[in-house]
């Protein structure tokens, strides 16, 4: 099941399958590779900012890093098996 | 001369590497729970095992070796050596979280891939073991090919060890890299160089089946979307509550010590201009001043907390859409409430900033939070005019009032940023991309320390620069002497000066006291309570008036609606000149600093014009 990052229940580990690095800025993705973010990566989404569930925070491997929805949105997951 | 040997301490952002360079040179260097503390190069100095003295560098914390900030790219000059003037490292001392060796090892083997000797810290050990991780330092070190110390930086441990391994690597040769490693960082790929470090990092990080995490389920409440809002507001508004009410009985306490000094002045000194010149120049005036001492450390009190526990990027989490709203990012949250203490300190915070355009405007902003030489002037004026009246649920009226200027302030903030964004700083949306931090309890030493680092620079301001300034006013307020019947104040040059300055602000209630207190206000805005208090002290012959502080002579004095113009006038104003200097120096030019020189003397304007009109409408007055 291939979601988006944003759309992944909370605390639910699934896998990047895709980033779509071109639909972001090259800052941005820039700043995602350097957090870890990466095909293949395992990520937990754990907490959405109060308005509009902007921004989300998410776990990947040992850190816990926030991000805007837009730019969550660029990348695609595989949700495990709850 | 042959300089010393410099050694440069990098890493990721909040590795530790400020703590080690404090720990290691007995500096003071700011330590703190969040990305970002450290925004340009500090250097100290320590010496090795065999007596050779180094420089060692702190740097601020970077993810890579390409710079996305302006902090970053200071870090990536050091390093290798291209910083203007600057000597090429000995050695550098990579600084990794060991609870997070996933991320911080690829920017080390980047490092590592540099071929300087080097050596790693491998740092916050204690953190990973609370966290049930045990890392294979030796692995770890035939791995990257580099000698690994454990150290926990707070507690001082394996400062000895690293000192020593430190005093192998400078004047060595370095090992030589690892193929892998050197290709993978030849091509600057991340994707490989980020495997590459998960793999070592797994080998040589021991996990439990299920890992605790503490900061998880915290964050469940205080990022919670309506409860985290609440106590992120709940927070601000102790803490402006608490700058009022825990701060009353120190305030009496120097207030009392003042008054013996001024008596005992007034006893020893025979009447004339000396004395005067001495009570109510300088006693007065520097008194005036540090009565607030009590409540500007509780100010820093919350911040250092704040900034110490990690729950500074929770806050910017929480605020960043609605930053957004105003064309900024949460990470811009950070500069700001650091300016509640002192704008430069916030101003310089905003090299962090990756945008130009974002980080422009948050510069331009800044002066708009209330900072803490606000605070004097608030107090007088608050407890002058507002009653101390109790609204319930021991919420004073004045704590009230003092809590609306901050928040006129933040509004005023982002209404400009709102403006500006979509004008002279106009520009695509920048973005809010950070790291939250493992919470921490903060140590009280750090604080203690933070605190007294902070009277001090206090005490000295009042010592000297506002000493300076009051002395000057008192001379100009002196002289030249009135006729008899007349005003001294008014026929003094300060007052001449200041009726100059008087039509102009007429309009918006301000009289002529106000007008003279604004003007030295500009050099240090405390200064505008001395000025007020010296004003009032030499036009009244009353001797009773020495024993009064400068509330107690201002109150009744001014009409209500005169007070509040006053106060936003404060709010607004750009009054400090090194602040102006301080935007002078990060936008490198003078269209910016003179650009919110006009914008916030026309906002102060008219915002104390508006809140006089309206008042005096409602008939306050
Ligand atoms: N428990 C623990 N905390 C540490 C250790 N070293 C540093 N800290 C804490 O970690 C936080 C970050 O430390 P800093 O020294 O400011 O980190 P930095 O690497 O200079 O960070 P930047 O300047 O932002 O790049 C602070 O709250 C320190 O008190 C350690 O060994 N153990
Ligand atoms: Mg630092």
């Amino acid at each position: 099941m291939i979601l988006r990052l944003d759309e992944l229940p909370l605390r639910r580990n699934a896998t990047v399958s895709a980033i779509d690095w071109d639909g972001i800025g090259p800052a941005e993705a820039k700043r995602l590779r350097e957090f870890g973010f990466d095909e293949g990566v395992v990520v937990q989404k754990l907490h959405t900012g109060p308005i509009g569930s902007d921004p989300v925070a998410c776990r990947v491997g040992r850190m816990t890093v926030a991000l805007r929805r837009r730019v969550a949105l660029a990348i695609s997951v595989t949700g495990h098996e709850a | 001369m042959n300089p010393l040997p410099l050694v440069a301490l990098v890493g990721n952002p909040n590795a530790g590497k400020s703590a080690l360079f404090n720990a290691l040179t007995g500096a003071r260097q700011k330590v703190g729970n969040y990305p970002g503390v450290t925004v340009e190069r500090k250097s100290g100095r320590f010496s090795l095992d065999d007596g050779r003295p180094v420089e060692l560098v702190d740097l601020p914390g970077t993810y890579s070796l390409d710079p996305g900030s302006p902090d970053e790219a200071v870090t990536r000059d050091v390093v290798t050596g291209h910083q203007a003037g600057e000597r090429p490292p000995a050695a550098i001392v990579i600084v990794v979280d060991a609870g997070n060796l996933d991320n911080h090892l690829r920017f080390a083997l980047q490092l590592v891939a540099l071929g300087l000797p080097t050596v790693m810290a491998l740092n916050m050990v204690d953190m990973a073991e609370r966290d049930g991780l045990t890392i294979d330092a030796e692995m770890l070190a035939r791995e990257l090919g580099i000698p690994v110390v454990p150290t926990v930086a707070v507690r001082r441990r394996g400062l000895d060890e690293l000192r020593a391994a430190l005093g192998k690597a400078v004047g060595s040769n370095a090992a030589p890299v690892a193929p892998e490693v050197a290709e993978a960082a030849e091509h600057s790929s991340y994707t490989a160089l980020q495997r590459r470090a998960r793999a070592i990092a797994a080998a040589a990080t021991t996990r439990p089946e299920v890992t605790r995490d503490a900061a998880e389920r915290i964050d469940r409440v205080l990022l919670h979307p309506v409860a985290g809002l609440a106590i992120l507001l709940a927070l601000l508004f102790v803490m402006f509550q608490a700058v009022f009410a825990w701060s009353e009985a120190p305030i009496g306490w120097i207030e009392d010590g003042f008054s013996v000094i001024q008596g005992a002045a007034t006893d020893a000194l025979p009447a004339g201009l000396l004395r005067s010149l001495v009570v109510d120049g300088l006693i007065a005036g520097v008194g005036s001043v540090v009565v607030f001492l009590p409540q500007i450390l509780i100010l820093f009190l919350f911040i250092l907390v704040l900034e110490a526990s990690g729950y500074m990027v929770r806050a910017a989490f929480l605020m960043d859409k609605l930053m957004a709203g105003v064309g900024l990012s949460g990470r811009a949250f950070i500069p700001l409430l650091s300016s509640f203490a002192c704008a430069i300190p916030g101003i310089m915070a905003t090299r962090t900033i990756d945008d130009p355009k974002d980080r422009l405007t948050t510069i331009l902003i800044a002066p708009l939070m209330t900072c803490s030489a606000r605070l004097p002037v608030y107090a007088v004026i608050i407890g002058a005019f507002i009653p101390a009246r109790d609204m319930g649920y021991g919420i004073g009226l004045q704590g009230l009032v003092l809590f609306g200027l901050y928040i006129a302030g933040i509004l005023g903030a982002m209404a400009a940023a709102f403006i500006l964004r979509r004008t002279v700083t106009r520009g695509a949306a920048g973005t809010f991309m950070m790291e939250l931090p493992r919470y921490q309890w903060p140590d009280p030493r750090d604080i203690l320390i933070g605190l007294a680092q902070r009277a001090w620079i206090f005490l000295r301001r009042a010592g000297t620069l506002i000493l300076a300034a009051s002395l000057l006013l008192w001379l100009l307020l002196s002289f030249p002497q009135a006729p008899e019947g007349r005003s001294q104040v008014e026929y003094s040059a300060a007052g001449r000066i200041a009726s100059v300055l008087e039509p102009v602000v007429r309009p918006i209630g301000f009289n002529h006291e106000i007008a003279l207190a604004i003007i030295p206000a500009m050099a240090a805005r405390e200064v505008a309570v001395a000025a007020l208090g010296t004003v009032y002290s030499i036009e009244s012959d009353d001797e009773t008036v020495l024993e009064q502080t400068v509330t107690e002579r201002l109150s009744g004095r001014w009409p209500l609606p005169t007070a509040l113009a006053f106060l936003m006038w404060f709010v607004f104003a750009p009054q400090c000149l090194s602040t102006i200097a301080v935007i002078r120096r990060e936008t490198n030019s003078w269209r910016w600093p003179l650009f919110a020189l006009g914008y916030l003397f026309v906002l102060a304007y008219i915002a104390a014009g508006a809140t006089f009109w309206t008042a005096t409408a409602l008939g306050l007055g």
